[in-house]
C-alpha cells in the first residue's frame, strides 16, 4: 500500500488469543492519516478484535499496535487518555448512556473534557444535533429511539470534540437500505467538513467501498490484503476473490443462469 | 479489587471536583433509604427492650435496659443493620447498574472518549457510602432507642429516668467511636464489593453475559458483601474493645 500519508495507526505483527483460540494471527496494518480504512470480512474473523486494538481496549499478546507512533500496550494510562481525547468511537450497538437524555449523552464529553459553560455547550450539541437531522430530540432517552436515530445520536457524540480518527464498528448493521443510505450520507458529509480519519468496520459490501480509500479483509486471523477498492474487487488473492465473489453476489447474464443457482443452492 | 479500589480513591482525590453527582448519590444511597432504615431501627429497638426487658426481670434488674438497648444499637445492631439493609437497597441497584454498562459496552465508551470510569462513574457512590453510611447508623440507633423506650417505658413501666440515665451512665465515647468506625468501614465495603463485582462482571468465572450473568453477579455481590460485613464486625469489635 503505497501512500505519500502519514501512517496513524500500524499494527505490527499482532498476536491475540482468547483462552487457547487464536484469533489474531500476526496482523499488520497501517492506517494513513485523513484516509478511510474499511475492514471487511465473515461474522466471528477478528474485525472488532483488531478495533478494539486500535482503541487500547485489548492488549495484543505479541506485536505492537502503534498510534501516533506511540505503542499503545506500553504507555502510561495518561498517555492512553491523551491519545483517546483524539478518538471518536461509534460502536456496533451504539453504546449510549441509557438512563441520559440525547441532549445529555452528546454533551457528556463537553461536560467531563472541557470547561465551556452550560450556554456554549448547548449551542454545541444543538448544532451537532442538527448536523444529523435530530433536531426536538433532544429530551428523548435512547430508549425511545428508533435503531437509526440512535446511530445517529451515536455519530453526533463520537464528532462532538472534532476528533482526528473516528472508528465505526459496523455502523449500518440492522438498519434497512434507506437509513443505511443516511448514515453513509451524514459519514460522507462530516469527513468531508472536519477531516477525520475514518476506520469502518462494516459487512456492507458492495456499498461500503464507494466510502473506502483502501479495503482489509480479515479472514482466518489474518489481514489477507489491503488495497484500494478497485484493486480488491479484481485481486487474485482466492479469499479475497472468494470473499468478493459471495458478498456481491454470483454475475450471471441469463435467467436460465440465475435459475441454475438457486436450484444449485436447493440442492 | 485493590488496585480498583486505589484507582477510585485517586478519582476522588484528582481534580475537578463535582459536587452534583456526589449528591445525586447521596440521595439514592441514603436519603431513599431512611424509610426502611426508620422501620427496622423502631422494630429492632422494640424488640430489643422485649426480650431485654423479660432476661432483666429474671435477676431483677430491669433499670438497666436503657443500658443494654443503648449499647447493643449503638455497638453492634446499628452498624451491622443499617449496613446489610443499605446492601440490599443500594449495594445490590449499584452493582446491577455497573453490570448493565459493562455489557451494554457503555463503560468502554466512556474509556474511549477519555473519561476515566474510575473518576466518573465509582467516586460519586464512594463518597455517596461514605457519607450515608455514619448518618443511616446514626438514624438507625437514635430510633432504635425511641423504640426501645416505647415498649420498655411505654409497654411494660420501666421509670423513665432509669431507662436514659442507665443508657448515659453506660454508653461512653468508646462505643461511639466503634459505631462510627464501623459504619466507615461498611460503606466502604458495600460500594467496594457492589461497584467492583458490576465493572469486572466480564471476567467472572460463571459468565457474566446477558440479563441472567447481570442477576447472577449482584446476587453474589449482596452475598458477599454481607458476609464481609459480618466478618469485619467482629474483627473490629475485636480490635477496638
Amino acid at each position: 500500500m503505497e501512500d505519500g500519508r502519514k501512517p496513524i495507526i500500524q499494527l505490527i505483527d499482532v498476536v491475540k488469543f482468547f483462552k487457547q483460540q487464536k484469533v489474531l494471527d500476526k496482523v499488520s496494518l497501517t492506517v494513513r492519516e485523513g484516509t478511510t480504512m474499511v475492514i471487511v470480512g465473515g461474522s466471528g474473523q477478528g474485525k472488532s478484535v483488531l478495533l478494539k486494538h486500535m482503541l487500547g481496549l485489548l492488549k495484543p499478546d505479541e506485536g505492537k499496535v502503534l498510534v501516533f507512533g506511540m505503542d499503545m500496550a506500553g504507555i502510561s494510562k495518561k498517555e492512553l487518555k491523551e491519545v483517546r481525547q483524539e478518538y471518536g468511537v461509534l460502536f456496533q450497538n451504539v453504546a449510549l448512556f441509557d438512563s441520559m437524555t440525547v441532549f445529555d449523552n452528546v454533551a457528556l464529553p463537553l461536560r467531563e473534557r472541557t470547561r465551556l459553560s452550560e450556554a456554549e455547550i448547548r449551542t454545541q450539541v444543538e448544532e451537532k444535533l442538527a448536523m444529523m437531522d435530530l433536531e426536538g430530540n433532544d429530551e428523548k432517552f435512547p430508549a425511545q429511539l428508533s435503531g437509526g436515530m440512535k446511530k445517529r445520536v451515536g455519530l453526533a457524540r463520537a464528532l462532538i470534540l472534532n476528533p482526528r480518527i473516528v472508528f465505526f464498528d459496523e455502523p449500518t448493521t440492522g438498519l434497512d437500505v434507506t437509513r443505511s443510505n443516511e448514515i453513509y450520507r451524514l459519514f460522507y458529509k462530516t469527513q468531508a467538513q472536519l477531516k477525520y480519519t475514518a476506520v469502518i468496520v462494516s459487512h456492507d459490501v458492495p456499498k461500503i467501498f464507494k466510502l473506502a480509500d483502501y479495503v482489509a479483509l480479515v479472514a482466518g486471523g489474518k489481514i489477507q490484503e489491503c488495497l484500494t477498492p478497485e484493486d480488491f474487487q479484481l485481486s487474485e488473492n482466492p479469499a479475497i476473490k472468494s470473499f468478493v465473489k459471495e458478498t456481491m453476489g454470483p454475475i450471471y447474464s441469463s435467467e436460465e443462469e440465475e435459475m441454475g443457482f438457486y436450484e444449485a443452492d436447493q440442492r | 479489587m485493590g488496585i480498583f479500589l486505589f484507582h477510585c480513591f485517586l478519582g476522588i482525590i484528582k481534580p475537578p471536583y463535582k459536587i452534583g453527582p456526589v449528591i445525586r448519590q447521596i440521595n439514592f444511597i441514603g436519603a431513599r433509604s431512611l424509610f426502611v432504615i426508620l422501620f427496622t431501627g423502631a422494630f429492632t429497638g422494640m424488640v430489643l427492650a422485649l426480650q431485654g426487658y423479660y432476661a432483666l426481670r429474671k435477676v431483677g434488674s430491669e433499670g438497666f435496659l436503657g443500658s443494654a438497648v443503648g449499647l447493643s444499637l449503638i455497638r453492634e445492631l446499628g452498624p451491622v443493620l443499617t449496613a446489610l439493609m443499605v446492601v440490599g437497597r443500594a449495594g445490590s441497584a449499584i452493582c446491577a447498574e455497573i453490570g448493565i454498562m459493562r455489557n451494554s459496552e457503555q463503560i468502554d465508551a466512556l474509556e474511549c472518549m477519555a473519561i476515566d470510569p474510575h473518576k466518573y462513574l465509582m467516586a460519586p457512590k464512594f463518597l455517596a457510602g461514605i457519607i450515608s453510611l455514619p448518618l443511616l447508623t446514626f438514624v438507625f440507633d437514635v430510633i432504635g432507642i425511641f423504640g426501645g423506650y416505647l415498649v420498655g417505658v411505654g409497654l411494660f413501666g420501666v421509670n423513665e429516668g432509669a431507662y436514659f440515665q442507665g443508657m448515659y451512665s453506660s454508653v461512653d465515647w468508646r462505643d461511639i467511636h466503634m459505631g462510627i468506625v464501623k459504619s466507615l468501614v461498611f460503606g466502604l465495603l458495600i460500594i467496594w464489593i457492589a461497584a467492583a463485582k458490576g465493572y469486572f462482571l466480564h471476567y467472572e468465572r460463571s459468565g457474566g453475559f446477558g440479563a441472567e450473568g447481570v442477576s447472577r453477579t449482584t446476587t453474589n455481590a449482596v452475598v458477599l458483601s454481607s458476609v464481609t460485613i459480618l466478618v469485619w464486625n467482629y474483627l473490629i469489635t475485636a480490635i477496638l474493645l
